[in-house]
């Protein structure tokens, strides 16, 4: 994963509250590698009934704002890939489903949280604006006004260096090599049988 | 110093903690199932070995097909099946797979098998994990990147959630389910209601619970934001978990009885938030929209949007044009095209109980499916003759699985057909392209089917005993 530290594209804006993963990705798309690219999945249901949809209107952009509570539901990483291979690089939202969030920033997609979204919302209406991120101040342009985002710290690193959870903690291994050691020391019935016991 | 039950297990798993407050703790079971390939495929271009085989139990739900399983006619279906059974062969993990007489949705699985015990962390790539804290354990779900890692690392990064209580107090009503206490609460705190929380289900209602009423109380927490939902584990789970195939037993059963004595919230820990419930505000809940929130007592009408703040009115009238409902019609004499009783939500032998006891004896109006939570489910099921009391009305009995709750493995609600089903989420599509879905418990379901229409289940249980 390559690490960003400022970002310059073009803000949409979807209006919905509540958007969920099944959304962002219906099931039936997730059989699919990596590889194939995912991209051509992201709002598949939502595009296909509407002719006037954002992202058909405006498909370069790469920030994307919506309503709160943005990537609720599954905890499927694919609505995150379907993001990500279709170009966008920021979702903007007031809140995002924890699972989610965590995702995005696995495969540096930022979910810039703005307590004043809704307003964003609003000015962009269906239209666009150059957007601009800087991850090391913490802020988010959007067609000229200037916004503060939160994002917890480890998370600014990760995407600044491109990093995921295992390079993290491979540092660990002699820490988890200790805890594992005293876990079967007090709880040996962690190791499950073989499944054979009297129900079985 | 007094700690809630989140805060003792948090505690116990803690490997290390990093500066910015980010927890690496210990994970005893990891689950995984044919949407976990993508974390294989991130093994393999690593180079990574997986850390815990021993820890590591493969499960086929989502793409299992519930009908002509000898020959999966599917090829996108057959591939995930397949790039299960070799993923899981390669790393020596331990596979509940299509032919193996208990396979099962991994949420039923775990469980029933005694993999799932109070105490321990539980990972598994798919939200609804959270069903196993029903045990009081640390049970949450986790996208692919993060399975990768606990893979390789049987370990999982993540930040101290705040704390959460919900109590219920006081007695359910007849015919009043843990699915109605779970859309009552989301229903009044929103699907964002309980994020960055861990909910811990407390109060008499609670401890009334069955296990089976337990976990989908837990299931369902993630549809209100929570990534955690935890019931402190008492005689109630002990009894359940005692003798299960992977339980521990003999001296191992008494020294790990000892050590979950602990598991349960100090009298004076505080939350960061408490909810207090009234069991008896509690009706049966059906859905109306395409989010868990916009749910309503049976009794209730469609609402008007214009009656709801800017936001909320926005989504109704969306919600409301998806699914062909006008506002201020009751939703009692709704018709439904179908349904479904099914999911790791509501598909353990005590739902299909609930539910016969709604059928037997009479006709469905409406076809629909009915599939187990897991084989050893359905096995018990058609020892107890219930299969015959589905069939009898005219309802179609197939094999265990994620089935029609999760439109991936052949079982989908058609575009505009409206199912009244056991599930766990009404998004759009979710159930297939263009369907409508209506939550509800396993006897509301049942009631549907008998009448064609959404409508309160307790007229049709009068005289049959609970």
């Amino acid at each position: 994963m390559t690490g960003w530290t400022t970002h310059e594209g073009l803000a949409v804006a979807l209006p919905r509250a509540n958007v969920d993963t099944d959304q962002i990705i219906p099931a039936r798309f997730m059989s699919a590698s990596r590889a194939e690219g995912y991209g051509g999945f992201l709002f598949a249901d939502l595009r296909d009934g509407d002719a006037d949809f954002p992202l058909d209107r405006h498909p370069d952009a790469s920030v994307l704002v919506a309503g709160p509570n943005f990537g609720s539901g599954s905890s499927r990483e694919a609505a995150v890939y379907a993001l990500v291979d279709a170009g966008i690089r920021v979702v903007v939202a007031e809140s995002f489903a924890d699972i989610f969030a965590g995702n995005a920033v696995n495969n540096g997609l930022l979910p810039a949280a703005v307590r004043d979204a809704a307003e964003v919302l609003e000015a962009l209406g269906d239209g666009t604006a150059e957007a601009s991120v800087d991850l090391e101040k913490g802020t988010l342009t959007i067609g000229g006004q200037t916004h503060g985002f939160d994002i917890p710290d480890i998370w600014r690193q990760k995407l600044i260096n491109g990093w995921d959870d295992i390079d993290l903690t491979r540092a660990h291994l002699d820490d988890i090599s200790a805890y594992r050691h005293r876990r079967a020391t007090d709880a040996p019935w962690v190791w499950a049988g073989d499944g054979t016991s009297s129900a079985g | 110093m007094s700690r809630t039950l989140v805060d003792k297990l948090w505690d116990a798993h803690e490997v290390r903690v990093d500066p910015d407050g980010t927890s690496l703790l210990w994970v005893d079971r990891h689950l995984v199932h044919e949407g976990s390939h993508h974390a294989f495929a991130k093994l393999a271009e690593r180079g990574l070995e997986v850390a815990e085989p021993d820890l590591t139990f493969g499960v086929a739900d989502h793409y299992a097909p519930t009908r002509g399983r000898d020959a999966v006619a599917d090829p996108d279906i057959a591939k995930m099946l397949d790039r299960l059974e070799t993923n899981t062969e390669r790393h020596g993990i331990r596979l509940f797979g299509l032919r193996d007489p208990r396979q099962g949705i991994v949420h039923v699985l775990g469980p029933e098998q005694g993999l799932t015990l109070p105490g321990l962390t539980i990972n598994c790539g798919d939200s609804h994990t959270s069903t196993h804290g029903a045990f009081g354990a640390l049970a949450f779900g986790i996208g692919a990147t993060q399975v990768a890692h606990v893979l390789a690392t049987q370990t999982i990064r993540a930040s101290r959630p705040k704390a959460m209580r919900i109590r219920v107090d006081g007695a359910l009503g007849p015919g009043v389910t843990a699915k109605d206490i779970a859309l009552h609460w989301i229903a009044r705190l929103g699907t964002g209601g309980a994020t960055g929380h861990a909910v811990e289900y407390a109060g008499e209602a609670v401890r009334a619970l069955s296990m089976e009423g337990r976990m989908t109380l837990c299931n369902l927490s993630i549809e209100g934001g929570a990534r955690f939902g935890l019931v402190a584990p008492d005689e109630t789970t002990f009894d359940y978990v005692k003798d299960r195939p992977f339980a521990p037993e003999g001296d191992a059963w008494d020294a790990a009885l000892s050590a979950w004595a602990d598991l349960h919230t100090d009298a004076d820990a505080r939350f960061d938030r408490e909810v207090e419930i009234d069991a008896a505000d509690i009706a049966p809940t059906v859905t109306w929209g395409t989010s868990p929130e916009q749910a309503a007592p049976i009794s209730a009408t469609v609402p008007d949007p214009d009656t709801l703040d800017a936001g909320r009115a926005r989504a109704a009238r969306e919600a409301l044009d998806y699914m062909g409902l006008t506002p201020g019609a009751p939703l009692d004499g709704i018709a439904v095209d179908q349904v479904f009783l099914g999911s790791c939500t509501n598909a353990r032998i005590e739902d299909l109980r609930a539910a016969a006891k709604v059928l037997e004896g009479r006709r469905a109006k409406v076809p629909g499916v009915v599939s187990p939570g897991s084989m050893l489910i359905r096995a018990q099921a058609e020892r107890e003759g219930l299969d015959k009391v589905f069939t009898d009305a005219g309802l179609e009995w197939v094999a265990a699985g994620c089935s029609m709750c999760v439109g991936m493995n052949g079982d989908i609600v058609e575009p505009g057909k409206r199912c009244a089903s056991s599930t766990n989420r009404n998004f759009r599509g979710r159930q297939g392209r263009g369907a409508r879905t209506h939550l509800m418990s396993p006897v509301m379901v049942a009631a549907a089917a008998v009448t064609g229409t959404l409508t309160d289940a307790r007229p049709l249980l009068e005289g049959r005993d609970r």
